[in-house]
């Protein structure tokens, strides 16, 4: 069953938005898998037709496209989408263990929510954080150095309601809908939160620092200015 | 003399704000954007040239050339397309200065547009990344209230629009052919060559291709100059660039230094292989180009100097593996993650890293033989060169410089009927 009238025309509003971001309509379709897996949580095969009717395509075609990336559900996951990361460097730091303990503690499979909607788990592949491994993404924010003992508290709070808070990102974790919506294209209030780095991130700035480490100056000639005036100003 | 670290695009980042249009502009920055677009934009392609950068995505193609490549007064849209898609298994560099200062990689894309002429920049960061996705936006939003992006940028008549485009999930995006693909839209798939992207690239018009590291490096060389940059690294292997550690050492973490370092030296600052263990394996630049021993701590980290040491500098993504790690154990996992990866278009590497799944399983379990060592090296004969794209090519290298340098290990599996390691012992908790 299509959409409702209301839900349709609230997403023709962001689709516009969407669309005229591009020289090439096509190149919409990805944001929009995206904005109709934020209205349903998931890309059902309403969300599917949507998307082939807006960008003069078939139902087909977009499937394709839809089946392709592992962003996007074809069935509902939890509230909180939790991912471990798996590849082998987070694996051999525990990241195996860490999804082999959620899945027996929650009870469920991968992409499969608990039976209170809350949380899902999957594994994930490399997700860009191996220095802060084992890591575990929830609604694509970073947690990081994680223990089996922090991943299960991790979901208590998160079944619990409690606030989580990730460790280099927003205040407020976002729930998985709300987080599809800023990847389609809509930012909520949070960019500026968090840290801009973490401590591994600047560890090599940090020694940098200690010892009076720094890029070569800019030009020799303006080394040698800078030399020249220091100088000057030393009693002779 | 240049100093063992060098930070430059890392300098702010311990300031809270560094992330903001005010953080970066009191570190110096959107000082280059202003001195490019007084410059002819053939003049900017020479200094990127002559700077020697080359290409931070792994492959370390000449940035000023691949720029040099675009036509010129061809009548029609040009592109720069950001490859912020990172995957590749190590590889943690992109996303913290992204994070950081998301403003270096937007003030570097509107110079790279100026140079080589293109009108839309297309930052194709991975989904999988929020925050760094709200950072990008924000940053780009700023600099389009600061007139650094938009129409007649800086009173200069230059258009330029940035576009954020996160991905949806799939590795293979980061191979630049299937970057464009996604950008239109479509499944992932990698295109053949040629045409290059230079002639036709998304919608089939010349697009320009670079990773977020190199983009990133722009503003530095273009403010302080193409000398100052090749005043760092090695002879072929210019300037430079971030180190990431991770895994087995005592403080992993971003290290931005010359090109030439040595993993002895990262090491020595990273506080070593984490206490009471050795080295036994690890990667130079992710998990696609061949695992190195503690063999080859002394190899200069430059581009020329790990090829002549048998693997490939790559993303400079350093994993540490000390000898608690089973190297049947590693190549299976990334061996896995190649097929889960492979996006099934050419038949070698569909096939072949499906099978290899099997035949490392097997032998992971005790149940394999020291034929299967043979089979697997003869599968890798059949992908390496024959895949349409570099994923073929990168499943085989944990196979086949494990196999080169762990063989014996690899029949332990089998005398023993198991894997003799305890995965306890490799975890970052474990105490042993």
């Amino acid at each position: 069953m299509p959409f409702p009238e209301e839900v349709r025309s609230r997403l023709d509003a962001d689709a516009t938005q969407i669309i005229g971001r591009y020289p090439g309509s096509r190149s919409a379709l990805l944001p929009l898998l995206h904005l109709v897996q934020a209205e349903q949580g998931y890309v059902s095969a309403d969300g599917i037709e949507y998307c082939a009717a807006k960008l003069g395509l078939t139902e087909t075609e977009v499937t394709g496209v839809v089946t392709f990336y592992t962003m996007y559900k074809r069935h509902p996951v939890g509230e909180y989408h939790v991912g471990v990361c798996t590849n082998t460097l987070c694996a051999v730091m525990g990241g195996d263990h860490i999804l082999a303990d959620l899945h027996s503690y929650l009870g469920v499979g991968d992409d499969e929510p608990t039976p209170d909607g809350a949380v899902s788990i999957e594994h994930v592949e490399c997700n860009a954080a191996c220095d802060y491994a084992p890591v575990v993404m929830v609604n694509w924010e970073f947690f990081d150095n994680m223990t089996p003992a922090s991943a299960r508290e991790l979901t208590d709070d998160l079944r619990a309601g409690n606030r989580v808070t990730p460790t280099r990102g927003p205040g407020r974790l976002c729930t998985w809908r709300e987080a599809s919506r800023i990847l389609a294209g809509f930012n909520d209030d949070q960019a500026t939160d968090g840290p801009a780095a973490g401590p591994a991130s600047l560890l090599g700035l940090r020694i940098a620092r200690e010892h009076g480490w720094t890029a070569p100056e800019r030009a020799p000639a303006g080394r040698r200015a800078a030399n020249e005036s220091n100088e000057s100003k030393e009693p002779r | 003399m240049t100093d063992t670290l060098t930070p430059v695009l890392t300098a702010h980042w311990d300031e809270p704000d560094a992330f903001t249009l005010d953080g970066y502009r009191r570190g110096g920055g959107w000082q280059a954007l202003p001195k490019a677009l007084a410059m002819h934009p053939d003049e900017v392609i020479a200094v990127v040239k002559s700077s020697g950068l080359r290409g931070r995505g792994g492959a370390g193609f000449p940035t000023g050339v691949k720029w040099s490549l675009m036509p010129q007064g061809d009548g029609k849209p040009h592109y720069l397309a950001v490859n912020a898609d990172e995957s590749e298994p190590g590889t943690c560099k992109d996303v913290p200065i992204m994070m950081a200062n998301p403003h270096v990689l937007i003030e570097g894309s509107a110079i790279a547009a100026y140079a080589v002429r293109a009108s839309h920049v297309f930052i194709y960061v991975r989904g999988e990344v929020l925050h760094v996705v709200r950072r990008l936006r924000h940053a780009v939003q700023e600099a389009y209230e600061a007139g650094y992006l938009g129409r007649d940028v800086l009173g200069s008549g230059f258009d330029v629009e940035v576009i954020v485009h996160p991905g949806a999930g799939a590795y293979i995006c980061g191979e630049e052919t299937a970057m464009l693909d996604s950008l239109e839209g479509r499944r992932g798939l990698p295109r053949n060559k040629p045409p290059f992207p230079a002639q036709a690239g998304v919608y089939s018009l010349p697009t320009n291709v670079n990773n977020v590291e190199s983009i990133a490096s722009v503003p530095s060389i273009i403010v302080n100059g193409a000398d100052w940059f090749a005043g760092m690294g090695t002879e072929k292997s210019k300037g430079y660039g971030l180190f990431s550690l991770s895994g087995h050492v005592a403080n992993p973490g971003q290290f931005e230094a010359p090109l030439g370092i040595t993993l002895r030296e990262l090491l020595d600052l990273a506080g070593g292989v984490r206490a009471g263990h050795r080295l036994k394996f690890w990667t130079p630049g992710g998990s696609s180009v061949p695992m190195l021993t503690d063999a080859h701590l002394d190899v200069p980290l430059d581009f020329e100097s790990v090829l002549t040491a048998g693997s490939q500098l790559g993303t400079r993504a350093l994993q540490i593996f000390d000898e608690t790690t089973c190297v049947v154990r590693a190549v299976l996992r990334w061996t896995e993650f190649y097929q889960h990866e492979s996006c099934g278009k050419c038949t070698p590497c569909r096939e072949g890293t499906f099978w290899m799944v099997r035949v490392l399983d097997r032998l992971e379990h005790g149940n394999g033989t020291e034929e299967d060592l043979d089979k697997l090296l003869d599968i890798c004969d059949n992908i390496l060169g024959r895949a349409f794209c570099a994923l073929g090519d990168g499943a085989t290298s944990p196979v086949t410089s494990g196999i080169q340098y762990f063989r014996d290990e690899f029949m332990q599996h089998q005398k023993e009927g198991g894997c003799p390691f305890d995965p306890e012992a490799s975890t970052a908790w474990s105490t042993s």
